[in-house]
This record gives C-alpha cells, structure tokens and sequence, in this order.
C-alpha cells in the first residue's frame, strides 16, 4: 500500500512540475517569438525592428505584455458577458495539452501517450471553437465575421492536414510520438513523404491563420477580426495562443517529418537530443514568420478551392500509395 | 484519486446537459454541449478508452462548431431568443413521455444485461487504437458497416438539398 502511495506520489510530482515547466516554458517562447517576428518583419523590410529595451530590443514584448496587464478590461455592452469572458481562457488551455504529449527529447515526455498524435489534433479544434465563441460574443460584425470564416477555414484545413499526418502514421503503425520519432533514426520522413510535409506546412499555416491564410483577422478588412472587441489581458491571451500555436504545429512537424530529437541520417555530433528538437521547430517556426511577409493574403474563393480541389485530393492520393507501396513491400 | 476524479467529470457532465437544455439562447446550448461531450471523454479516459475518448473530442468539438454556425447563420437571433411556441403545455407533455420511455426502456434492457462486471481485469492493449481497430474490423465488422452506410446516405442527402437550393437562387 505504501509502495503505491509512493508511485502516485511520484507520479502527480511529475504532472505537476511538467506542468509548471510548461507554462513558463510557453510564456517564455511566446515573448520570445513575439520579439522574433518583428525582428524578422524589421530585417524583410530593410528597417531594424525593435531595438530601443534591452540589447537589439530583447526586452520589448516583456514591456509591452506589463503594459497589456496594465490594461481595462473592456467588455462591450451587448457581449454574452459569460462567453465573453470564457473564450480567452478557452484558447489558452487547449494549447497547454499539447505539450504533454510533445516529444523534446527520448526522456522529455511528460506522458508518452497510446493516442498522442490525435491528442494534439483533437484538443486543435478547441481553439477554434474559442475563437467562434469569442467572435460571436462579441456582438460585433467584424468578429463575427472573423470568426466565420476562421471555422470555414479550420474546417477545410483540418482534412488536407490529418491526411497527410496519417500517411506517416501508416509508415510507422503507431500514433505514440516515441515511435514516430525513432522510426526516424536513419531517414528523416521529409525525404519519403515530401508531399505530405508539404501538405502538412501549408495547412499548418492555415491552421494557426498565419499570412497568406490570414483572413480571419484581416486588418484591412475587418478591423482586427475575431479580437476586435478584445482589451488588455484578454486579448493578450488570444495572441500567447498564436504564438504557442505556432510553436506546436512546428514541433508536430519536427518530430513527424524532421527527425525529432535525431541529428541528420543517424549523426547526432554529440549534441542532446533537446537541442535538435528545438533548434529544428524554430528554424521551422522562422520559415513560417518568412511567409508572412513574403506572401500576400489569398481571397477566400481561392483559399477554399485550395482546399478542397487541390489539397484535399493530393493528400487523399499520397495516402493511398503510401498503404498500396507498403502493401506491396 | 480516481473516484474523485470521475465525480467531478459526472457532475460536470451533469450539470452542463441541465444548461444545454435550460438555457434560452442557441449558442450557449451548443457550448453546454461541448462541455457534457468533453465531460463524457473524460469519463472513457478514465476507463482507459484514451482512442474512443479523443475521437469524441475530435468528432463531437468540430460537428459542434458546424452547429454554431448554423445557428448563427439559420436562425435570426435577435428576434427567435427567448421566444417560445405557442402550446408550451403540449410540447413539455411530449417530450416527458418520450423521456420517460426511454428511461424505462434502459433501466430494462440494464436489467436483462445483468450486474456490471465488478473491477474486471483490463489487459494491457485495451483501448490502443490497434485493439479498437482490430474489433472494428472483426467482431463489430457489421454495425460498423451499417453505420457508413447510414452516414453515406445523411452525406448525400446533403448534398442533395444543397444542390437543389443552388439551383433555384440561380433559375
């Protein structure tokens, strides 16, 4: 009996300082890529970026969030007031879950889950759920209109995008990111399933409303879309999850695609496998901030007939010869 | 730990069905139903159905979404919240028979089942997504397959009344 104690002690230890672990974790990488993405949007443009706090600007979104803070809270007169104030929570928490799932390194797994590739993908839906949930408590048309199309997106995105994840599933016959890791060991899945990483970065894309598919908040269009109405800490919530968001689908893609924890084709050089895990996602996460200000925004005719008379049948191809080459080895 | 844990997800689930059904406004019953479906894939996470409980997050969470958008879209809101039928009596009547039946219905079809196996011991594959698929594919192969069917035929029924309203916006 004490022997159990002892274990589900250990075990509720373990949950909790993962836990603790991730949430500084994520508001660290939030700053960080907050700080990241104008500099890089500075550097596109020829101008410097931030660079007034700290050295090269380091410390300008830690300003700026004690600001945010700072911030009322307001909330409009005709908002569904409970729903208005659950949708930024709403948003924050589902991205939280992901991380126990994350493989950073072959022993930095909180819970080396049975099903942890769907865990990731079916707690993804909350976040759009959040942002349908604000835009219409709101009670403004711009968010409402935000938040429409933010779903039609998730929805068409999120076929093309499970798609190509599940011919790497077939590949590796599990959906435990340990596995799909070390199946990686010698060949990265970027070399046997190009199509499919491609696939999976372009709906990843979609799927965080980074530009080009940014029409969800469209600010030449729609004011500032679903976050319209949104003051201080509330709409500081939304924009952590952005960015946690982005880290996410990068670190799907570097264990799915890009070898996880693994040095290229077996070579490690004796750098820790957390190492390459993270250096992969942010140079991933670079590359997404590089299509924002390389891209324009699509219009929304072209954005969904991407979708489903392009993507869609592409992954359902690539999913299909992948079981028929396995079949046939 | 766990028995607390699965009364906190019973009376969550609990509690936010009474909302979904109470509530007068449209998109808070769709977010209460959100809350039971997560409640209740909290419930088969505890029962070591971790597949089952993330397919119900997954399919329940985005038919949800498509249900608030037709609420939003279908329904004028301003004018239909709050607004009840005209035989109030009529309609709470039906539907106290209808619950009512169905709840006699289960307490019997439990009854003919017998007790619950108390505490049965769970091998190690249960509930991995190849244990669910094998049993999909074997001993449940047939109500799997009349459940596509049902599905493929919601599908094109769709796309049927789709159709036919595009035709006529055109004509």
């Amino acid at each position: 009996m004490m022997e159990a104690a002892a274990t589900s002690g250990a075990y509720w230890l373990r949950l909790i300082i993962g836990l603790v672990i991730v949430l500084i974790f994520s508001q660290l990488n939030a700053l960080f890529l907050v700080w990241l993405e104008r500099k890089v949007a500075g550097h596109i443009q020829v101008r410097l970026g931030p660079m007034e706090v700290g050295p090269h600007g380091l410390l300008q979104t830690i300003v700026d969030g004690i600001k945010l803070v700072g911030k009322e809270l307001i909330t409009p007169a005709r908002a569904d007031r409970i729903l208005f104030v659950i949708a930024p929570v709403l948003v924050f928490t589902p991205v939280l879950v992901a991380f126990l799932v994350l493989p950073f390194g072959p022993d930095l797994i909180i819970r080396d889950m049975n099903v942890g590739l769907l865990l990731i993908f079916a707690f993804s839906t909350f976040s759009v759920l959040a942002i349908l949930v604000g835009g219409w408590a709101s009670n403004n048309k711009y968010a409402l209109l935000g938040a429409i199309r933010s779903v039609a997106q998730a929805v068409a995105y999120e076929i093309p995008l499970l798609l190509s994840v599940m011919s790497v599933v077939l590949m590796v016959n599990s959906f435990r990111f340990s596995e799909l890791v070390m199946a990686q060991q010698r060949v990265w899945f970027v070399f046997l399933q190009p199509v499919a990483a491609l696939i999976y970065f372009i709906c990843a894309t979609a799927e965080t409303n980074r530009a080009p598919f940014d029409i969800p908040e469209a600010e030449s269009e729609l004011v500032a879309g679903f976050h319209t109405e949104y003051s201080g800490m509330r709409f500081g919530l939304f924009f952590l999850a952005e960015y946690t968001n982005m880290f996410i689908v990068c670190a799907v893609a570097t264990s799915l695609f890009f070898g996880g924890w693994h040095g290229p084709f077996g070579f490690s050089f004796k750098i820790p496998g957390v190492v390459w895990f993270l250096a992969k996602t942010y140079v991933l996460l670079y590359v997404l901030m590089w299509f924002r200000w390389t891209f324009p925004r699509v219009r929304f005719d072209q954005l969904m007939n991407f979708s489903w008379k392009v993507l869609i049948p592409l992954s359902m191809l690539n999913l299909v010869i992948t079981a028929l080459v396995l079949k046939l080895i | 730990m766990e028995l607390l844990i699965f009364y906190a997800f019973c009376v969550g689930a609990v509690v936010s069905a009474l909302l979904m059904v109470t509530t007068k406004r449209p998109v808070r019953a769709a977010m209460s139903l959100v809350a039971t479906m997560s409640f209740l894939a909290g419930l088969y996470a505890l029962l070591n159905a971790h597949l089952i409980a993330v397919l119900q997050l997954i399919v329940y969470a985005g038919a949800i979404m498509v249900l608030f958008l037709f609420v939003i879209m279908l329904l004028n809101i301003e004018e239909k919240e709050g607004k009840l039928a005209k035989n109030v009596f009529f309609i709470q009547l039906a539907g106290t028979v209808v619950v009512g039946i169905l709840m006699v219905a289960m307490v019997v079809v439990m009854n003919k089942i017998g007790a619950p196996v108390a505490g049965a011991a769970v091998d190690e594959t249960f509930g991995t997504t190849k244990a669910v698929g094998w049993m999909l594919f074997t001993k449940y192969l047939l109500p799997f397959e009349i459940a596509s069917v049902l599905l493929l035929a919601a599908i094109v029924g769709a796309v049927i009344l789709a159709k036919r309203r595009i035709d006529n916006s055109k004509a």
